[in-house]
């Protein structure tokens, strides 16, 4: 029988605000353990939790980037459960009136699009951090744990999509696509290897043509985009092994390790989770109001999607192009910001792709600590297109920029590579080629005028490359025909 | 009525440790008290709104800035087992 993988996506970002979301604790990755915690995100008898207004402020933006409904009024739930990095004995989340739901996001996959659904979009807390001791590190076999508090209180979004998605690459594909909104928005900096995006899988097969859901299992924290793909294909083919077998699946919470590549099942606790979930006294219910939501809509800044319609429709780029510049805000910013500079869009585009990722990509650097700025760019650019130097020439110059930070100008000069456009200087070059070479010259008067890029070669040894290919094209010319 | 083991169950979610002869006790009062709040099921509740806060508020909302935070020390005072600055813990899950 053929199956059809069904998954659904949990992901848990966490907010980029510069406090916590009941307390006035620093939000901020790692730091000396428990130096960021106060009697509310500790848990102390009578701390009261109050909202962080701006960590509503960016769920509403997440809420809409993903097409959701904002019901008027949400509130907030205590999650009952005793674990030792939450302090109070419950998580404050949302439950049965969340903030936002039914929304949706379009991801592009090779030759078609796919709109997956989002069913629900809430606020939370995130959790302390645990460091187990022990040989492993992972929770199994820990002689002890400790807690680290930092953490605890960081506001954290949950984003639940249905179960639209059919494919590892598709899951890795909305992934990709949530992340770059989710930058574009500036609400959180989703750095996967410190934890700011963590994604869960909930993931059941079923034979083709069936509507019915499969039993699942939930594939934990699949922290990086590579573990999600592998990790699903994984349980994917472990699923359709035990179904071919006639066996049953069973509905359990299962670990993808990424250095063996299996999966195993998570030790569960005795029963079944019980939340008990009741609304949160301390917390009054959140009102978001029309008006509130126009004004956060207002404020929204342009989405992946329509930057990449801008830039073909206004700038005049391939798709291709476009789609390349904008899948990340940071290049797109920086593509932006050059071409404020130097008005050929094409040409800019041209260079930030092929040279500026191209390099980033070898050096496995981020765009942000890039030493050659926009401005840097455009300056360069600039020096090609006046003539100054060769195109190749500005690779090479670029390439230096990139690893030293010196300028354009200030390579160009310290290297002599300035152009020669000079016709009275790139004729006594031409002259003395001409002359050292009469056979080149028969063969070329003789019809064969193919061996002039001979001479172009020539001309640039002599000149260190450094001759205008334009210029000399045409002296050559000029001087074989006479 | 609660029974015997209603009671366990929710000790335990609570991770209470009772005694045997509480079992009895505990159904007992923790009957009278769901007795009790079943009389609102009596009332005719028919188009009111489920109450969520006694308050009749909305929006309580701060700013987004940073306090200071407790001193390492002070964060820990309260933590009957310390380790490099952090919360120590029997494993979490274990034998």
């Amino acid at each position: 029988m053929e199956y059809e993988p069904v998954i659904g996506l949990e992901i848990h970002v966490e907010l980029s605000t510069r406090s916590k979301m009941f307390c006035g604790c620093r939000v901020k990755f790692g730091g000396v353990p428990n130096t960021r915690t106060c009697p509310v995100c500790l848990a102390h008898p009578g701390a009261l939790p109050v909202m962080n207004r701006q960590a509503i402020t960016n769920l509403a933006r997440i809420a809409l980037s993903l097409d959701c409904e904002i019901p008027e009024r949400s509130i907030f739930h205590r999650k009952n459960y005793f674990y030792p990095d939450l302090p109070k004995g419950y998580q404050i989340s949302q439950y049965d009136q969340p903030f936002a739901v039914d929304g949706s996001l379009e991801i592009a996959l090779e030759d078609e699009t796919a709109r997956i659904g989002i069913e629900r979009v809430h606020m939370e807390e995130d959790t302390a951090k645990n460091i187990h001791a022990g040989d492993s590190g992972r929770i199994a076999g820990s002689l002890y744990s400790m807690i680290d508090f930092n953490r605890s209180g960081t506001p954290l979004v949950e984003i639940v999509t249905r179960p639209h998605i059919h494919s590892p690459r598709m899951a890795r594909a909305f992934l990709n696509r949530l992340k770059n909104t989710l930058l574009y928005l500036d609400v959180s900096d989703c750095n996967m290897e410190e934890g700011s995006l963590r994604c869960d899988a909930n993931v059941s097969l079923r034979p083709v043509g069936t509507d019915e859901l499969g039993v699942k299992t939930e594939l934990k924290n699949m922290n990086s985009f590579k573990h999600l793909e592998k990790g699903l294909a994984q349980e994917i083919e472990r699923q359709r092994e035990l179904l071919e077998d006639g066996e049953r699946v069973v509905q359990q919470t299962v670990h993808y390790d990424v250095a063996s590549g299996e999966i195993s099942p998570l030790r569960s606790k005795e029963e079944a989770h019980d939340y008990r979930y009741f609304p949160e006294p301390d917390l009054v219910p959140l009102v978001a109001s029309q008006q509130f939501v126009e004004e956060v809509r207002r404020g929204m800044p342009e989405l992946p999607e329509a930057r990449e319609q801008r830039y073909v429709s206004e700038f005049g780029l391939p798709l291709y192009d476009a789609q390349v510049l904008t899948a990340s805000r940071e290049v797109a910013d920086y593509f932006e910001e050059a071409l404020g500079l130097f008005d050929d869009a094409k040409l800019v585009s041209n260079w930030v792709m092929g040279e500026l990722l191209a390099f980033l990509n070898t050096a496995g650097q981020e765009l942000s600590a890039c030493r050659v700025s926009p401005a840097g760019l455009a300056e360069l650019l600039h020096r090609v297109r006046d003539g100054d130097i060769s195109a190749n020439t500005g690779k090479e110059v670029f390439a230096e920029m990139c690893e030293s930070g010196a300028s354009a100008a200030e390579i160009i000069a310290a290297r002599g590579l300035t152009q020669i456009s000079d016709e009275s200087e790139l004729e006594a070059v031409i002259g003395q080629v001409i002359e050292d070479n009469p056979d080149q010259v028969e063969q070329y008067r003789g019809g064969k005028v193919k061996v002039i890029g001979f001479f172009v070669g020539q001309v640039m040894k002599q000149t260190g490359g450094r001759a205008n290919p334009k210029v000399v094209n045409e002296l050559l010319r000029r001087r074989l025909s006479e | 009525m609660v029974d015997h083991e209603d009671v366990r169950y929710v000790a335990r979610l609570a991770r209470l440790r009772l005694e045997p002869h509480e079992l009895d006790r505990y159904a007992e009062q923790l009957s009278s008290i769901l007795k009790h709040i079943n009389k609102i099921s009596e009332l005719d509740l028919e188009g009111t709104e489920p109450m969520s806060h006694v308050l009749d508020l909305t929006n309580v909302l701060r700013e987004d800035e940073v306090h200071d935070s407790l001193d390492s020390e002070e964060a820990l005072a309260n933590g009957p087992d310390v380790e490099d600055g952090a919360f120590r813990v029997p494993p979490i899950i274990g034998e």
